[in-house]
């Protein structure tokens, strides 16, 4: 359950990155580009997205509505909003912060705290 | 913010599921597609690229498991799924769900009605903005014994007026009658009589016109007058031109000032608002009239303004006159002292304690009922035993199955509480139209949201309450035992009825104590009925008052002359055996007090006041008609009123105290008043008159001739005598032909003179008990209703056992058993089950029925009669509850009751 959550909340960082990065996509595109980015995260659960995508719809960082696909299939396409915008800025930079202080944290050599 | 919104959202999309659904299910499979084409492009066989297409998304149905929690509401919507289930299943009992519904439905509707009425009466403020800030002022007077609170006096209203520092509005009001002549049928309509400052504390702002002003007060000013909303409708046909005509009040023309509002309220419900005027040049300390309104200014508190009054006092007595020949120690020695009270209080009275008895009782009602509908539940809960158990054999969590057990009592609860508020809503309409006109507020009482929410809450909470003991017995996870326990072989053993007894016990116990309150209400009704009340068969006795307006006759011979011709012609109607004429009827006087009255051989030590006497000017033939002993010497006569000879009347009482005979008061000198009133001289002395009801030890008397030389409280003309009560003892009393006949031979002699106040004797005695009679009767059939639902309780256990037990039963009479022997054991089941119950109810009763002391009159709260006979009634009762079901055990065939495995 814990796992879970701290994935989710991952996950929905990169689902904001990637369409921040690519624009306007759908579901398969963005768990793809997750994909390749990330190596394995994705890998045996592409599904585990949607419900990301569901929590950013109704937190209404990304909107959605259907479009034509690349071979002309009906395809739900997802976009970033102004709010989505400003939430992964600051969603970034506390990641920035906390990987900085993780980052000295380990960088602390025993001797260093005597 | 963020969690907010998502709310919504999901709120909104619970709203859209289904859509929902199909759209994510369309995208999966678009994702999935593409996955598909992708592995296709990668070289892979048809089937095999949407084989590893599936794989890697994952478990399609958990994805959507999850996608489906966060999008609605999952709580809301399993707890409608289950109301739904619910309700499902409880239609398909029509039969169980009748008997659940109306017996829930009778209970909380009974709980919602007394509640509406207390909400009413003692929780909501009274109908004037900011009304906690309205106080009445009263006085003690610990000098005068016998006078718990005494009123304002018209020089205290003007020292009042004039000084007090905690008063925003402040006024003096009295009501009464004021006699409307110069229309087509003279009356006397109800009048509240108020000096300048009443209307402007209550905050009433009048329908048309104005309100009265300071100059309404001033004597010598214009006479004005106000009507009431009912009263402008009755008598104008809410006529708008009213303002500003003119109305013959008390043989006075007096103009239409005003209005009020529909919503106006005051006591005693008047229908002309009267302003009333003193000289302050002929004001003197005495004499008291009724209490004074006041609103507080903002911040003052209740201890402030009544040290304020108390600093009052001392200036009023120096700053007025005592009253011609009463010294003024006497006022001093009454010690007078402010008693404040909250209007609301004073409106409200002693209605309070029946009615949280009453509630209380209602309340044991509804718990009997739980308990009777949890009985139901338990036996359908037992039914459904193996379903329950492999549900949670399969992997249902027992909380889930709890709540839909509590769901489906709640539902049951709620469906209940619908008709129960139906039930309180008819039963209202009928209280204010019928009610008793001595319940304060009545016509306020209806249903508001508070009500609404207290029968909502109600029925929910006595839905949670029954349906937790069968969740507590069945939902608990014993998967094994109950899937084991399936065998229909065995008679089940005693633990298994365990919950359904102590449930039966406990109605019992219930029932009883309910029973002992009823119990208690008779005997304190019988001990009332009991008193020799002072008159006899009241239903013979016709009551009316009557006026003689001074423009007709000023002179007190005049008018007495008049209410003797009047008396005349009303002793000539046909069937009347007597007549009498009085100030007042018994059981009348709305204030107690009295006067001092002082006995010539009788020394008083310096500054002591003289015990209290009611006062009553009576003509010859009171007595007789009211069916008022004289138990030494004699009545009045004519020629004692025409003669105006000094001679008085004491109650028995009062000859007692003084003299220890009542034979012995004869001949001896009493007056009322100071020095320069002359002794009057007792020529008899009748039995005491029960005058504050059958539970108020007889008041102390002093007759005096209606016609004397001489009045001391007011009223050198005719007042005296001009308006009194005229009393007809006939068997055709209460009758409206005999009311007509009283009429015309009143009017006969003056065809101005308005009738009213009419009634009988026997309508005041009703009355005097209607606190009483009115617990009683609810407590009655609390009483009853809890009797019934506890044996019904009783043959329910018994007749369930009986059934359960019916192998049993066949083997043991294969085996020989008696029938008796068969018998007695069923019946000394619920024998054990009535006992038990009465014991523990005995000594719930012994502890709650202190509280109803103050109902009581003439029997303790621990009365054995009442216990005994109680007890024996639940016993007998209990022992044929289960006799009756117990019969059919012993007409069980052995040979089917065998073959039915």
């Amino acid at each position: 359950m814990k796992n879970s959550d701290v994935q989710q909340g991952t996950l929905a960082l990169m689902v904001l990155k990637t369409l921040d990065v690519l624009g306007p996509l759908h579901g398969y595109g963005i768990a793809r580009r997750i994909e390749q980015i990330s190596g394995d995260l994705l890998t045996v659960n592409q599904g585990t997205l949607y419900p990301v995508l569901l929590k950013l719809e109704q937190e209404a960082s990304i909107a959605s509505e259907w479009g034509a696909s690349e071979n002309n299939r009906k395809a739900r396409f997802y976009r970033l909003t102004r709010r989505g915008r400003k939430q992964l800025q600051a969603e970034a930079r506390r990641w920035e912060q906390t990987a900085a202080t993780i980052d000295r944290f380990f960088a602390v050599k025993a001797e260093d705290l005597r | 913010m963020k969690t907010l919104r998502r709310l919504f959202r999901r709120l909104t999309s619970w709203a859209t599921s289904a859509r929902d659904e199909e759209v994510l299910r369309a995208e999966i499979e678009e994702h999935i597609a593409m996955q598909t084409a992708e592995n296709l492009r990668a070289g892979l066989s048809l089937v095999e690229a949407r084989r590893q297409a599936l794989l890697k998304f994952g478990n399609v149905e958990a994805i959507k498991e999850i996608y489906r929690d966060q999008r609605g509401l999952p709580f809301i919507e399993t707890l409608l799924c289950d109301t739904r289930h619910a309700l499902r299943r409880i239609l398909k009992a029509p039969a169980f769900t009748a008997a659940v519904i109306v017996t829930l439905a009778l209970g909380i509707g009974a709980n919602t009605a007394v509640f509406a009425v207390i909400d009413t009466i003692l929780i909501q403020p009274l109908p004037y903005p900011r009304a906690e800030a309205l106080v009445s002022v009263w006085h003690t007077a610990p000098g005068l014994p016998g006078l718990a609170t005494i009123g304002c006096s018209p020089s205290m209203y003007f020292t009042y007026r004039d000084e007090n520092r905690s008063f925003q509005h402040f006024g003096l009001w009295s009501s009464g009658g004021a006699s409307v002549t110069g229309v087509a049928q003279p009356e006397m309509p109800r009048a509240l009589f108020v000096t300048y400052g009443v209307l402007d504390a209550l905050e009433v702002q009048p329908l048309l016109g104005r309100r009265f002003s300071q100059a309404d007060d001033r004597p010598g000013s214009a006479e004005t007058v106000m009507l009431t909303y009912g009263y402008w409708q009755r008598r104008f046909g809410g006529d708008p031109s009213i303002v500003g005509r003119m109305l013959t009040i008390d043989s006075r023309p007096r103009t239409v000032i005003g209005v009020m509002p529909e919503e106006f309220r005051f006591q005693r419900d008047p229908e002309l608002i009267l302003p009333q005027r003193f000289d302050p040049t002929k004001t003197f300390l005495g004499p008291f009239l009724g209490p004074c309104l006041a609103r507080l200014k903002p911040g003052v508190t209740m201890e402030q303004a009544s040290a304020d009054v108390a600093r009052m006092l001392d200036l009023w007595l120096n700053a007025w006159p005592p009253n011609p020949g009463i010294n003024r120690t006497v006022f001093q020695d009454a010690r007078f002292g402010p008693k404040l009270q909250p209007l609301k209080q004073e409106i409200v009275g002693d209605i309070g304690s029946a009615l949280w008895v009453v509630m209380g009782t209602l309340g044991l009602v509804l718990l009997i009922a739980c308990a009777n509908v949890a009985n139901l539940l338990l036996v359908r809960a037992e039914a459904r035993r193996q379903e329950l158990a492999l549900r949670a054999a399969l992997g249902a969590g027992w909380g889930r199955i709890a709540r839909e057990m509590l769901v489906e009592s709640m539902t049951l609860g709620v469906m209940g509480g619908a008709l129960g508020l139906g039930l309180a809503y008819a039963a209202l309409r009928i209280l204010v139209v019928k009610g008793p006109e001595t319940l304060p507020r009545l016509h306020e009482i209806g249903i508001d949201p508070f009500v609404l929410a207290f029968a909502f809450g109600v029925s929910l909470l006595s839905g949670a309450l029954f349906g937790v003991i069968p969740v507590l017995k069945y939902a608990r996870p014993r998967v094994a035992a109950t899937l084991q326990g399936i065998s229909r072989t065995v008679s089940h053993g005693p633990g298994r009825r365990r919950a359904r007894n102590t449930l039966v016990v406990v109605q019992v116990a219930l029932a009883l104590v309910l029973l002992v309150g009823a119990g208690l209400m008779i005997r304190t009704f019988q001990r009332l009925r009991s008193v020799q009340p002072g008159f006899t068969h009241p239903e013979e006795v016709q009551i009316l008052h009557s006026t003689i307006p001074e423009a007709i006759a000023k002179e007190p011979e005049r008018v007495m002359r008049m209410q003797h011709e009047i008396l005349d012609k009303l002793a000539a109607i046909p069937g009347v055996t007597s007549v009498g004429f009085g100030s007042a009827a018994p059981l009348e006087s709305f204030l107690g007090g009295g006067n001092p009255v002082y006995a010539e051989d009788k020394r008083l030590a310096e500054g002591q006041v003289p015990p209290l006497r009611q006062i009553r000017r009576i003509a010859p033939g009171f007595f007789k008609t009211m069916g008022t002993r004289v138990i030494a010497g004699r009545d009045f006569t004519w020629t004692d009123l025409y003669e105006k000879r000094r001679v008085a009347i004491v109650s028995e009482n009062v000859a007692r105290e003084w003299w220890g005979v009542p034979g012995a008061a004869l001949g001896k000198r009493i007056r009322e008043g100071g020095a320069a009133d002359p002794w009057r001289e007792i020529v008899g002395v009748v039995e005491n008159v029960y005058d504050r009801g059958m539970h108020v030890e007889p008041p102390a008397f002093a007759y005096w001739p209606a016609l004397m030389d001489r009045y001391i409280w007011g009223g050198e003309n005719g007042s005296a005598v001009g308006s009194g009560m005229f009393a007809i003892r006939s068997n055709r009393a209460g009758t409206e032909s005999l009311l007509t006949e009283a009429q015309q031979a009143i009017w006969s002699v003056n065809g101005r003179q308005p009738v009213f106040l009419v009634t009988t004797l026997k309508a005041l005695y009703d009355q005097s008990m209607a606190r009483t009679s009115f617990t009683l009767v609810m407590l009655a059939i609390a009483g009853g209703m809890g009797l019934v639902l506890g044996l019904v309780g009783i043959y329910g256990v018994i007749a369930y056992v009986v059934s359960q037990r019916i192998r049993e039963i066949g083997i043991r009479t294969a085996l020989g058993a008696q029938p008796a022997g068969l018998l007695a054991m069923f019946v000394r089941h619920g024998l054990w089950l009535a006992g038990i119950g009465a014991v523990l109810g005995l000594v719930a009763a012994a502890g709650l029925t202190r509280l109803m002391s103050s109902l009581l009159f003439g029997v303790t709260a621990l009365d054995p009669v009442t216990y005994t006979a109680v007890t024996a009634l639940v016993i007998v009762a209990g022992v044929l509850a289960s006799y009756l079901p117990a019969r059919r055990a012993i007409a069980v065939d052995p040979v089917r009751a065998l073959r039915a495995e």
